[in-house]
């Protein structure tokens, strides 16, 4: 019943509003949080997770497809930024035809997160292409098996310092203007950086394009049955959501100032289905609200030690068995409202 | 007139900044225990360090001086962003002074950087990254109980010279692993013993049967385990499976005793490793080791970590009582500490190098079998010392910046 009158509505514009509204009100309590007394680090760190769960949420949430493998865009992205702020070369050992390496120096934090962009978007392309040809499980599988094949490599290449990680990496200026290492600064900057990526990922939903995943996801044959090339729809989302991931790594690396295989490991990708599912999958800000949750947790309950995961697990629990939808999933089902 | 404005103004200037001195007497120090609580660590490190740190403050006897001395404890969950968030989240709001033990070497690095930055101390005492003294030394972290070097050099020389003159190498196939093989073998070939062949395995393997065959028919005396964690553990049991170490010798280098318990000494017996602190080595270590063992959990004596962690912050607070006041200035304080010489019942006499080595003797030792073990925790008999000049990286090779005036 209730999808014939939301159809007979035009529920886009409806939908919309509401999330229009509630991007305001979020844009106006993360302009605030400096002046709230909030410890801002932690809100940033949040905001890094919230925005790698929200890439994570465009592929699961909208088009159906569930990536345990997700934390290798964030740490991909993540290690070349890093590399790229503190050393800047790029050097390359090719069998038979010899070496050659580029040093550009430590390079500003703008073409660092640049760097980092694009190796993540080769990384999505790349892994796009072998793991969307499967579905449900498989390409979960898939997923993992190349995100663990990542990891061992990351674990192995001297630039990445193995488990020490990469350390120390200098903030800087960004575009030569804004200093870094100044909290208020990184946090505003942090704070603009996320909100640029969701509302990117707010516009894929609400466009042709995101209508078509949501189509593919709740029924593919049919969908490829009116024409459409579901691969390369399903494509599209991969590399989107690989990219926006490798933003959210890019920015932690100024928060943190590391890069280690902590990022990388598959425990990353699994927090991350954690975070959307506490927040509510398929929701616009569910994964926002799942990840100053579980990073809260993680921040404010370390004294607790060893019951942070018990925690942790009982939460999770108690959110599949009782509120499935999510928090804000369950909210926007009360309401009635899209969020 | 002017000179007369200016001598007022002058006066002025000195009555405030004599009276700032005055102020400066601040007694409130605060001490953060960045350690593992949950996961492999928790047993080395842990609650315990907590508990190590909370009676090297009882023990400086600053309480009854009237001195306010918090202690806190943190879990990074070993990982290193989490562990600098939780640092600069200390600092920033809870006025840290201090920061000790953080064992997990990703981690430590990663707090190295916070507590340069935050100008606190940073006393490492579970980290075993040589790093922290080299590359990437600060003039805020003193490195106490061991470190990676030093447990490859003492196992490597002090083997080889007690007749295990020729070795095969089992490496976890990464940079640490590589990087102990490298160390042990630059011992043990001075100390005039020779390398017969390695091979490499990937991290985290459950299978060490190939490797383990080959390290047995290498014909080798000795067998080292440039690996750690959960891989020296399993290589142990399998060794001991295929029965090895009856021909030939096990040497872990990186091994703690909290591994040797949870091996069994049926699995570990004739297995060599260096530690420098052993509950059971001298009265000091013993009468030490039964206050903490009261208040431990599980009865439990102190590993090597925990007792650098209350040998570090006694001599932390022992500087700060000898400065009359806590300047909340981290590198002022590790500069007294660095003046001041080392003396507690755990490490005994010793010093901190220019680079924030704090340097003790090491001891190689070798696990005990079953039938002369007399007492829970008994698992050690000494083989070697290797004193405190020679255990550690000499001056002259460490590429710390500090030491380049």
């Amino acid at each position: 019943m209730t999808t014939i009158t939301d159809n007979s509505i035009p529920a886009q514009t409806r939908g919309t509003k509401d999330e229009m509204i509630a991007f305001v009100i979020m844009t106006a309590l993360l302009v605030a949080v400096p002046f709230s007394g909030l410890y801002p680090f932690f809100v940033m760190q949040a905001l890094c997770f919230a925005l790698f769960a929200c890439a994570f949420n465009l592929l699961i949430g909208y088009g159906g497809l569930l990536s345990f493998g997700h934390a290798m865009f964030m740490g991909t992205a993540g290690y070349v930024t890093a590399h790229m702020a503190k050393v800047g070369t790029i050097g390359f050992k090719l069998p038979l035809i010899g070496e050659f390496m580029i040093n550009m120096g430590p390079l500003s934090p703008e073409l660092s997160i640049v760097f980092g962009l694009i190796a993540a978007l080769v990384l999505s392309v790349v892994t796009g292409l072998i793991a969307i040809r499967r579905q449900g499980i498989y390409f979960a599988m898939i997923t993992l098996a190349l995100s663990q094949l990542i990891f061992f490599l990351y674990l192995q290449t001297p630039f990445t310092h193995g488990e020490d990680g990469i350390q120390g990496i200098p903030q800087g200026m960004l575009f030569g203007l804004f200093d870094l290492s100044q909290p208020i600064t990184l946090y505003y900057v942090i704070m603009v950086g996320f909100l640029l990526g969701f509302l990117i990922i707010f516009r894929t939903i609400n466009s042709p394009f995101g209508e078509v995943l949501k189509a593919i996801r709740e029924n593919e044959p049919r969908a490829v049955s009116l024409g459409y090339k579901t691969d390369q729809y399903k494509l599209l989302a991969f590399i989107l959501s690989g990219v926006l991931a490798g933003f959210a790594g890019s920015l932690k690396v100024f928060v943190a100032q590391n890069a280690s295989l902590t990022d990388v490991h598959w425990t990353m990708s699994g927090e991350v289905v954690l975070i959307t599912l506490v927040g509510g999958l398929a929701t616009l800000y569910g994964p926002v609200v799942g990840a100053f949750v579980i990073i809260a947790m993680q921040q404010y309950l370390a004294g607790f030690g060893q019951w942070v995961t018990v925690i942790q697990g009982v939460i999770f629990v108690v959110c599949v068995l009782t509120f499935r939808r999510g928090i804000v999933g369950e909210i926007a089902h009360l309401f009635k409202r899209s969020l | 007139m002017s000179h007369v404005i200016a001598r007022l103004l002058l006066g002025t200037a000195i009555a405030v900044t004599t009276v700032s001195a005055a102020a400066a007497q601040d007694k409130n120090v605060k001490i953060g225990v960045l350690t593992d609580l949950s996961g492999i660590y928790a047993d080395l490190a842990g609650p315990g360090s907590t508990l190590a740190a909370q009676m090297a403050v009882e023990d400086s006897g600053l309480k009854a001086k009237g001195w306010t001395i918090d202690v806190i404890s943190g879990d990074h969950q070993h990982k290193p962003d989490i562990g600098a968030n939780l640092a600069r989240q200390w600092f920033d709001r809870e006025k840290m002074d201090m920061i000790t033990d953080v064992p997990n070497s990703g981690v430590a690095l990663a707090v190295n950087n916070v507590v340069k930055e935050k100008n606190g101390v940073y006393i490492n005492s579970g980290g075993g990254t040589s790093d922290l003294t080299n590359a990437q030394c600060t003039p805020n972290t003193i490195h106490w109980t061991y470190d990676t070097y030093d447990l490859a050099y003492g196992t490597g020389t002090a083997l080889t010279k007690a007749g295990g003159d020729s070795w095969f190498f089992l490496t976890a196939d990464y940079a640490f692993g590589s990087a102990l093989e490298r160390d042990t073998t630059n011992a043990l070939t001075a100390a005039g013993g020779k390398v017969t062949g390695s091979v490499k395995h990937p991290l985290n393997t459950s299978d060490f049967s190939s490797f383990l065959l080959q390290a047995q028919s290498s014909g080798a005396k000795v067998i080292g385990l440039a690996n750690a964690g959960g891989d020296t553990s399993t290589t142990i049991k399998q060794a001991a499976e295929f029965g090895i170490s009856k021909g030939q010798k096990l040497a872990a280098l990186l091994l703690f005793i909290t591994d040797v318990k949870s091996i069994g000494l049926d699995l570990a017996q004739g297995l060599s490793f260096t530690e420098t602190f052993y509950w059971d080595l001298n009265d000091g270590t013993r009468a030490f080791s039964k206050r903490y063992a009261e208040r431990s959990k599980g009865s439990a004596p102190p590993t090597m970590v925990q007792a650098g962690v209350y040998s570090g912050t006694l001599h932390y607070l022992k500087a700060l009582e000898a400065m009359g006041g806590n300047p909340h200035d981290g590198a002022k304080v590790v500069a007294k500490m660095k003046e001041m010489p080392t003396d507690d019942p755990l490490f005994g006499k010793g010093s901190i190098q220019p680079n924030g080595r704090k340097i003790h003797p090491s001891y190689l030792f070798e696990v005990k079998k079953p039938s002369e073990s007399k007492a829970p925790w008994d698992y050690y008999k000494l083989v070697a010392t290797i004193p405190a000049d020679q255990a550690f990286t000499p001056l002259d090779k460490s590429t710390c910046s500090l030491l380049k005036k």
